[in-house]
């Protein structure tokens, strides 16, 4: 079984720097949108980064990650540049997409992330097929769809559970229940157990605390070992938190008071992270600091030179819809 | 009848309120539409008046409560549904085309289908290629179906209160950039049971601008333009696109001799094109110049703000569009 624990220092190191390259991305977006500075729509992922950290840190260049609407931590989870993220969200021509996507259609085919997404429900049905691919191909790849609990609601998500179970697939669904879709609470909209609508259809299942690094890296451990031998799909359903509303604007009356602060009080993933590391005596805690200072100066380097960026021109407009036209 | 100045948004609950207070076999059913109001608002105050039976939340699922409002419009209920985005007619796309629109038909007549769908559509927020659309023409081809788009609060009013009441399966596609704009609206008008199609908002004898929703009021302004340089353009908001009612349309070119439609789509397979089509057949004869089209470009809206300006028809874009028949 794959203990966290047992990860070399540089690979602890590697993951708490993830997510705090997340928390801290995620904050100055926070801050910038509040300002006006950045258009449209943002669903920000802090407070939720043991969960794309702990599943992403398994994966390789072999690997695909298929996103939701909440997708900026997952792209850095899986590798994706973040000046390149930073420009796509300041809506600028040396963004990953262009300016053309946005927060919600960032993409990086070349670091295997196949996308946000800003249809609900929109990720599973794709890692089937790559999952489908690895599987034909021999790659030992794996494939994995983060959903919210909201997404696992809807018929696309379930009828992947079916095709990667009836095809035997690589794929791993990872469902992000935070609790709420938009304001609607699970209590509400979710029937039976996601653990149980996994096993419906055939899936081994395992619940697992989402803002715990190290349970979350254990049981995509497993997942991700049964995949690439062979073992077919794997649902996890990973309890957590949003930090901000569900996009940037959002006044969050549906949360019960206090939710946050004790949830993070009790709960940070980061805070938890480097406190079981230090308790083990694996990482100091100047060690911890030191990755802050620097991931602290490298968004900030990264949102100056986003905000400097040249806009796209009119001309670019016209490209990008076919290959060919 | 006394009129009173609302937002785009409140005509919209208040057309809801009024209807659902008349008829108790309407309910409404969406995404966070409850307690919260709905996203946009739309629902704000239905829960606390109507109640969780007659306001319903649904899952992420549009596929299955749209689905579900066809059981319940076939069972004797008048339910409406809201779309979030009208984007997310796609995922439902099925239940609507082959179901909802063809139920009756397939019946040989036997049962009706009173059932509207509300869906908020359309571009200028900066929110990317799958929040912007407003899918005005994805079921055009559908016969069964009725569209209707919303320009303005009174139009919002109106149209919906007509689809609520009529019998057949009604998709109102309303703007999300029009929700805060204000209006007069002649609260409590009986709608006359036919949804009417094709309105003049502004006469003029030199062209004929047909637009919808966010387009009409950049149409208004085009002729705004247009006529500080001696151009009278008459501007009519289309209103209905299914069934499409052209002939106030050919009656205005027999008048100003030139046509241009204005649509937040692609060209083809736009509504323009049918509008088009059917004036050169009616009035081919009292045309000076080919019908024009101002649309989107062939291309997905984009995120990025200089892009999203770049494609989306312009009030000069439109009037360079009129100068161009003269
Ligand atoms: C098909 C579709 N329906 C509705 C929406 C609007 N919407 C965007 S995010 C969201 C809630 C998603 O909840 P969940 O899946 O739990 O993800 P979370 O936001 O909690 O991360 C909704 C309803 C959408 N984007 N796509
Ligand atoms: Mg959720």
């Amino acid at each position: 079984m794959a203990s966290g624990l047992q990860l070399s220092r540089d690979q602890l190191l590697q993951a708490y720097r993830q997510m705090r390259l997340i928390r801290d991305f995620e904050e100055t977006v926070h801050e910038e949108f509040s300002a006006g500075a950045i258009p449209g729509f943002v669903h920000l992922y802090a407070g939720e980064e043991a969960c794309g950290v702990g599943v992403c840190t398994h994966l390789d260049e072999r690997d695909a990650i298929a996103s939701t609407h909440r997708g900026h931590g997952h792209c850095i989870a899986k590798g994706c540049d973040i000046d390149g993220m930073m420009h796509e969200i300041f809506g600028r021509r040396a963004g990953l997409c262009g300016g053309k996507g946005g927060s919600m259609h960032i993409a990086d085919l070349s670091k295997g992330m196949l996308g946000a997404n800003g249809i609900v429900g929109g990720g599973p049905p794709l890692i089937c097929g790559a999952a489908l691919t690895a599987k034909t191909l021999k790659t030992g790849g794996v494939a994995v769809a983060f959903v919210g609990d909201g997404g696992s609601n809807q018929g696309t998500t379930l009828e992947s559970y079916n095709l990667a179970k009836v095809w035997n697939l690589p794929a791993i669904f990872v469902v992000e229940d935070n609790g709420y879709a938009e304001s609607t609470g699970t209590k509400y909209s979710v029937g039976g157990s996601q653990v149980q609508r996994g096993q419906g259809f055939g899936l081994p299942a395992v619940e697992v605390d989402g803002s715990d690094f190290f349970a979350v890296y254990e049981v995509a451990g497993e997942a991700v070992e049964r995949a690439r031998g062979g073992g077919g799909p794997t649902l996890i359903h990973a309890r957590l938190l949003r930090y901000y509303g569900h996009f940037e604007g959002d006044a969050t009356t549906y949360r019960g008071p206090g939710e946050v602060a004790s949830y993070k009080a009790a709960k940070d993933p980061l805070m938890q992270f480097r406190n079981r590391v230090i308790e083990a005596s694996l990482l100091k805690p100047d060690e911890f600091d030191a990755v802050d200072g620097e991931v602290k100066q490298t968004v900030a380097r990264t949102l100056t030179q986003a905000k400097a960026a040249p806009m796209p021109t009119e001309a670019d407009l016209l490209t990008d819809v076919y290959n060919r036209y | 009848m006394p009129t009173e100045e609302l937002t785009y948004r409140e005509a919209i609950v208040a057309a809801l309120r009024e209807e659902m207070q008349r008829d108790p076999t309407t309910l409404i059913m969406g995404e966070d539409i409850g307690a919260s109001g709905g996203p946009f608002k739309t629902c704000l105050g239905l829960y606390e008046e109507f109640g969780p039976a007659r306001v319903r939340d649904t899952p992420i699922a549009e596929t299955g409560f749209v689905g579900a409002a066809l059981g319940l419009a076939l069972t004797g209920f008048r339910p409406i549904v809201e779309i979030m985005f009208s984007d997310f007619l796609g995922v439902c796309f099925d239940q609507i085309v082959n179901g909802i629109a063809k139920h009756r038909f397939m019946s040989g007549g036997r049962v009706k289908v009173p059932l509207v769908i509300r869906s908020i559509g359309g571009g200028g927020l900066r929110f990317g290629a799958q929040h912007s659309q407003t899918g005005e023409s994805w079921m055009l081809s559908v016969p069964g179906l009725k569209i209707v788009c919303a320009s303005a609060p009174d139009v919002a009013y109106t149209m919906l209160k007509a689809a609520i009441r009529d019998d057949n399966p009604v998709l109102v596609i309303e703007h999300k950039a029009l929700l805060s704009t204000k209006g007069d609206v002649a609260i409590g008008t009986e709608p006359d049971g036919a949804l009417s199609g094709p309105k003049i908002l502004r006469t003029g004898s030199d062209a004929t601008i047909v637009a919808s929703l966010a387009m009409v009021p950049r149409a208004l302004a085009a002729a705004d333009l247009l006529s500080a340089g001696g151009i009278e353009a008459e501007v009519i908001d289309i209103r209905v696109l299914r069934p499409m009612d052209t002939r106030p349309i050919c009656k205005s070119v027999r008048k100003t001799h030139r046509l241009v439609t204005v649509e937040e789509q692609a060209q083809v397979g736009g509504w323009g094109a049918e509008v088009a089509a059917q004036v050169v057949h009616e009035a081919f004869d009292y045309l000076d110049a080919p019908p024009a089209r101002v649309c989107l470009p062939d291309y997905p809206l984009p995120y990025s703000p200089v892009l999203e300006d770049a494609a989306l028809p312009s009030p000069e874009a439109i009037a360079a569009a009129v100068r161009a028949l003269m």
